[in-house]
């Protein structure tokens, strides 16, 4: 039978009706695979869940507030500098990187990447899978990046609030806060100092750690387009470059991390202006 | 006779000016309400039931737009008892924790709401990326939200300074020694000197408006914490929640 009397079957033309059925068709239409829109008004739905969760939230905060009061220590004095000097908790992570980083680093430009980075975020994920629901099989890169991200954000905040003690250094809880540590008397070194160390000329030491320092950032401009190819040619020369710069910062703390700790190296570049 | 009170309210001409239609429990005036209450307009009329789940966005974003309003009215009360003035501002802080009707819990709940919206503001941001709401056509939205972190975090840090006790004066100093370092605009910084950066004239000199955390300092984190930055994110928020509104809410279908 044609789809035409099918049609006809189902809903045979009246003359005296302006309306009809005009053809059935075989065929996917728009909504396949999806539901309809469930929708709800949000007064009341939203709204109530809004409300309760103010509202525990108040009663947790005001729980708190019956055991743990706000701190206020001694008044302002210029003349007694505690020791540690501790910038609030939020920002400790900062501070600790201050261990690592000249100043101008630490608590400047890498804040600012930071800022700038991850307002950057949506504009060089390109991967349009897994919006709208926790997906971590789907855009396994975002991840990870973020993640690695936001766990040292988190490590470098706990190590300053609960192991850095007197001077600075470093505290376990068990150890006796209020005791000097000794110095671990190691001396640091920078990198073209090694370098000389080794035998090298004033000259081609340093213009050594400027050329690692171009050789850092060159092996995550250049390595990624090789090993992922088609990864690096859907995101474009733009995002590639911004993605992988700013990766290669994304990077910089614990590299920098490993080579004090594993080599007592202060700085890997000196230059007249700046140090890292 | 209850009922016959309650129309006779209803119907007089103050209420229908006040509340442009019936109580919101059929659709049409549970539409209105959110057409005519401008607070309510930030959310729109009907919202997908999937958004509703808590093991989406764990109201994240909610708790700390609650928290926003909490240290709103919190900080207002703790402003009538303050005075950003290095010889008063700790006394004050003394007064309000033990002479102060309620003045303790003002503070405290102060304090304690600050570091949550501190901490529910990353969380929000953390969920926001997990579950890949910043893409398109959410972008732009997503930028605004960390623009909204930054200025939580340099509202919560402005506060720290002002009860001028050892805590604030030195995790202040610490903070503002970081300006100093400002590549360009701070004389200890990359290039400060070079362009004629010295301690009177820097960056840091323009924070704390002077060479050291002192009155100006006091002075100017009072103001910034108290007037400008509220209204800088008051603003940031207005755009947040109406963007939501405008890109659509992200949750599955």
């Amino acid at each position: 039978m044609s789809e035409r009397n099918t049609t006809e079957n189902i809903y045979p033309r009246n003359p005296k009706k302006s309306y009809a059925l005009m053809e059935l068709v075989k065929g996917q239409g728009f909504q396949t695979k999806k539901q309809p829109e469930d929708t709800v008004f949000v007064w009341p739905h939203l709204l109530y869940i809004e409300l309760i969760a103010a509202l525990v939230f108040l009663a947790g905060l005001l729980w708190v507030c019956t055991f743990k009061h706000a701190p206020l220590e001694d008044m302002a004095s210029a003349d007694t500098t505690p020791n540690p000097m501790k910038a609030p908790w939020y920002f400790l992570g900062l501070q600790e990187l201050l261990v690592f980083f000249d100043p101008w680093l630490a608590g400047m430009v890498l804040p600012s990447l930071i800022v700038v980075g991850m307002i950057a975020i949506p504009y060089l994920d390109i991967n349009p899978k897994g919006v709208g629901y926790w997906a971590w099989k789907e855009r396994p890169f975002a991840i990870w990046t973020f993640q690695f991200g936001w766990v040292q954000w988190w490590v470098f905040i706990i190590i300053g609030v609960f192991f850095r003690g007197l001077d600075w250094a470093w505290y376990w809880p068990w150890d006796d806060w209020h005791q000097h540590k000794p110095s671990s008397g190691a001396t640091l070194n920078d990198m073209n100092v090694i370098l000389e160390g080794w035998g090298m000329s004033v000259s081609a030491a340093n213009m050594s750690t400027y050329i690692m320092t171009i050789g850092y950032f060159a092996v995550f401009m250049v390595l990624p387009a090789i090993l992922w190819r088609k990864f690096s040619r859907n995101l474009g020369f733009a995002r590639y470059v911004t993605v992988w710069g700013l990766m290669a910062l994304l990077w910089i703390s614990p590299v920098k991390v490993f080579l004090r700790l594993g080599f007592n190296i202060k700085y890997f570049l000196v230059t007249p202006w700046f140090k890292v | 006779m209850i009922d016959r009170l309650a129309k006779f309210v209803r119907d007089t001409q103050i209420w229908q000016s006040v509340f442009r239609h019936g109580y919101p429990d059929n659709d049409r005036n549970q539409s209105l309400i959110m057409f005519s209450s401008v607070l309510l307009h930030l959310h729109p009329v009907k919202i997908r039931r999937s958004a509703l789940r808590f093991r989406y966005t764990m109201c994240l974003g909610g708790l700390s737009a609650f928290m926003f309003l909490l240290l709103t009215f919190t900080g207002i009360f703790l402003m009538f008892y303050y005075v950003p003035d290095t010889r008063q501002a700790f006394q004050n802080i003394k007064d309000i924790t033990s002479n102060v009707f309620m003045g303790g819990l003002m503070r405290d709940l102060h304090k304690w709401s600050a570091e949550a919206m501190v901490f529910l503001v990353w969380m929000h941001m953390f969920r926001v990326f997990m579950t890949g709401s910043y893409k398109a056509p959410r972008e732009f939205n997503w930028g605004i939200g960390v623009i909204l972190l930054t200025l939580t975090l340099l509202l919560s840090w402005t506060g720290y300074l002002l009860p001028w006790d050892q805590l604030a004066l030195w995790a202040i100093t610490v903070g503002t020694k970081m300006a100093e370092a400002t590549p360009f605009f701070g004389y200890a910084g990359p290039w400060g000197q070079q362009l004629g950066m010295r301690v009177d004239n820097d960056i840091r000199f323009l924070l704390i408006g002077g060479t050291v955390v002192g009155q100006s300092a006091l002075l100017r984190f009072y103001v910034l914490h108290c007037v400008a930055l509220p209204v800088l994110i008051t603003l940031g928020m207005v755009v947040h929640f109406w963007r939501i509104r405008k890109d659509g809410f992200s949750g599955p279908l």
